[in-house]
């Protein structure tokens, strides 16, 4: 039999130090759901998403209950709308936002994920479309998430569509500003959008994916702490080697969960996504990682040397506890959904620039982080323009989530409740980059795309 | 067979161990193996099951072990043993 204490410590990692996995993600392809008339293409996608994903929650549940292991999010997601809905003769995308709602409420999932257009190099009339459309359909559903991946290291950056997506943001924000901008919050701006990511918003079903593929996304920020305070004042090499073993021991739980879920449902396993997802709980907190580190408050010179640690040491530890690893795989931080974000924000600790600094050492990027409600959509797009080079020039994936918080000043915070938590509007620049975003054109690709 | 860990904490006092087996018993599930403890007064027992056998799908036994089990302020649960090799052995 296993060690009592190797037992008792599985317990207290799930009741104690919040550890769960965090989604089980059906992804489903509806190219073949495509036709010239718009009704039928959204009666196939809402046939298809709630014949392939019937099960879906309830074997999640089950595989819960079975292992003892809180299995927080079940979602979907589906092929960028725009590859399908560009084959119907529809000028108005929002319908099939509508459909994908209506699939997810039947299938019970909290998200699903797909209402999405890839325009790095360019754009098509579907992908036009599709970006006019998200503001409505964002408004209008509550379980449909939206991305639209900007630019990638092989095409550089579509500056046309980043001027377009601080308009999108912007609008998004006014069309639900009674609920503080809670459109934006299911909004991605990416670069190097990867196919497989299980975690919304940005989640998608790639065009390179089989028919419907089961991924994973697992947690554990609590763990990874309660780790850490064994290894007070020890050198680094400690504190990287016992995240490791944290990370390869979380990983595996959630291949377990995977494989479980992908033979119960007969779905073939996709990845598992190595993420240290936080939630607002007080205890499951990355930032609260990187002050047991030694930092007073996350943000303070020296939190990028000891986030790119942290990004590397989980990566390392789970990559052996999974037979195929994707998705995002990273740390997390996201500001609104991690307890000490939030409060080293609110100190003043943690700044937008400190942020994206730290995005150029962990996956994502600049994750729900309000700012002032009058902040300019041009503002927005350099945002978006500054985070995308990153993720261009390191080639990484980077993305912007950002609400600019209708009527809130700096100061101010915004409510979004349940795990999307509360977002302390931060500070932008004041001084003006409206002649850059309106240059428009693309930014070519860097030398780092010239492998070949 | 499906092996599981049942696992039992509380505050100590008289009759724990017979509750939590006479329990399993009644649904017919048999204990292959126990180990318990008493940890600053906080009873603790670790038992690996065999399943095969119970009259409830496995989602309800653990729903009703952790109910009776908060019937005398105990924290009963039951979770598939494959969980714990694969966390802690490669």
């Amino acid at each position: 039999m296993i060690n009592t204490n190797e037992i008792m410590d599985t317990i207290h990692m799930i009741d104690q130090q919040h550890l769960d996995v965090r989604t089980i993600t059906m992804g489903i392809s509806l190219l073949d759901c495509a036709d010239a008339n718009a009704d039928t293409a959204c009666r196939k996608i809402y046939d298809k998403i709630c014949r392939k994903a019937e099960h879906l929650v309830r074997t999640g549940c089950d595989i819960e209950r079975e292992f003892g292991i809180p299995i927080v999010h079940k979602r979907i997601s589906v092929t960028p709308i725009a590859l399908v809905a560009g084959a119907s003769e529809a000028e108005d995308y929002v319908p099939f936002a509508a459909a994908l709602d209506r699939a997810a409420q039947t299938c019970g999932v909290n998200f699903i994920g797909g209402f999405s257009a890839l325009v790095q190099k360019g754009f098509t009339p579907g992908d036009r479309r599709l970006i006019a459309a998200i503001p409505e359909a964002l408004a209008t559903t509550e379980l449909v998430c939206s991305s639209v991946n900007v630019g990638s290291t092989k095409a550089g950056i579509n500056m046309d569509a980043v001027a377009q997506m601080g308009q999108t943001i912007k609008k998004c924000a006014e069309l639900t500003k009674e609920r503080g901008g809670f459109g934006c919050a299911k909004l991605v701006v990416f670069c190097n959008a990867v196919e497989d990511n299980p975690f919304m918003a940005g989640a998608f079903h790639g065009v390179g994916e089989g028919d419907c593929v089961i991924n994973v996304g697992v947690s554990g920020p609590g763990v990874v702490y309660h780790a850490l305070q064994s290894v007070k004042g020890r050198p680094f090499d400690d504190v990287a080697e016992t995240i490791k073993k944290t990370a390869f021991r979380i990983t595996r739980m959630g291949q377990l969960v995977a494989q479980e879920a992908s033979r119960r449902l007969d779905v073939p396993f996709g990845i598992v996504d190595l993420s240290l997802a936080p939630t607002p709980a007080v205890g499951d907190s990355v930032a609260r990682i990187l002050e047991e580190m030694g930092l007073e408050v996350c943000g303070t010179h020296g939190t990028t040397a000891a986030l790119a640690l942290l990004n590397d040491a989980v990566k390392k530890g789970g990559v052996m506890a999974s037979s195929h690893v994707g998705g995002l795989s990273g740390a997390f931080i996201p500001v609104s959904e991690d307890e000490g974000m939030i409060a080293a924000a609110r100190s003043g600790a943690l700044q937008l620039d400190k942020l994206e600094v730290m995005t150029c050492v962990c996956s994502v990027g600049l994750d729900m982080i309000a700012v002032p409600g009058d902040t300019s959509a041009e503002t927005i797009s350099a945002i978006i323009a500054d985070e995308t080079a990153i993720g261009m020039v390191n080639t990484k994936t980077t993305a912007v989530r950002i609400i600019p918080a209708p009527g809130k000043q700096v100061g101010d915070t915004v409510e979004f409740g349940g795990l999307l938590g509360s977002a302390p509007v931060m500070p932008v620049h004041s001084f003006s980059s409206e002649a850059f975003v309106h240059r428009g054109g693309r930014i070519p690709a860097p030398m780092q795309s010239l492998k070949n | 067979m499906t092996r599981a860990i049942v696992t039992v904490l509380g505050k100590d006092r008289v009759g724990i161990m017979s509750f939590a087996c006479t329990l399993l018993a009644q649904h017919n599930i048999n204990i292959l193996d126990i180990s318990q403890t008493i940890l600053q007064d906080y009873f603790t027992m670790v038992m690996l099951v065999d399943a095969t056998g119970c009259d409830l799908p496995f989602a309800e036994l653990a729903t009703l072990l952790e109910n009776q089990g908060k019937t005398r302020d105990l924290a009963i649960h039951i979770q598939r043993e494959d969980l714990f090799n694969a966390m802690h052995r490669i």
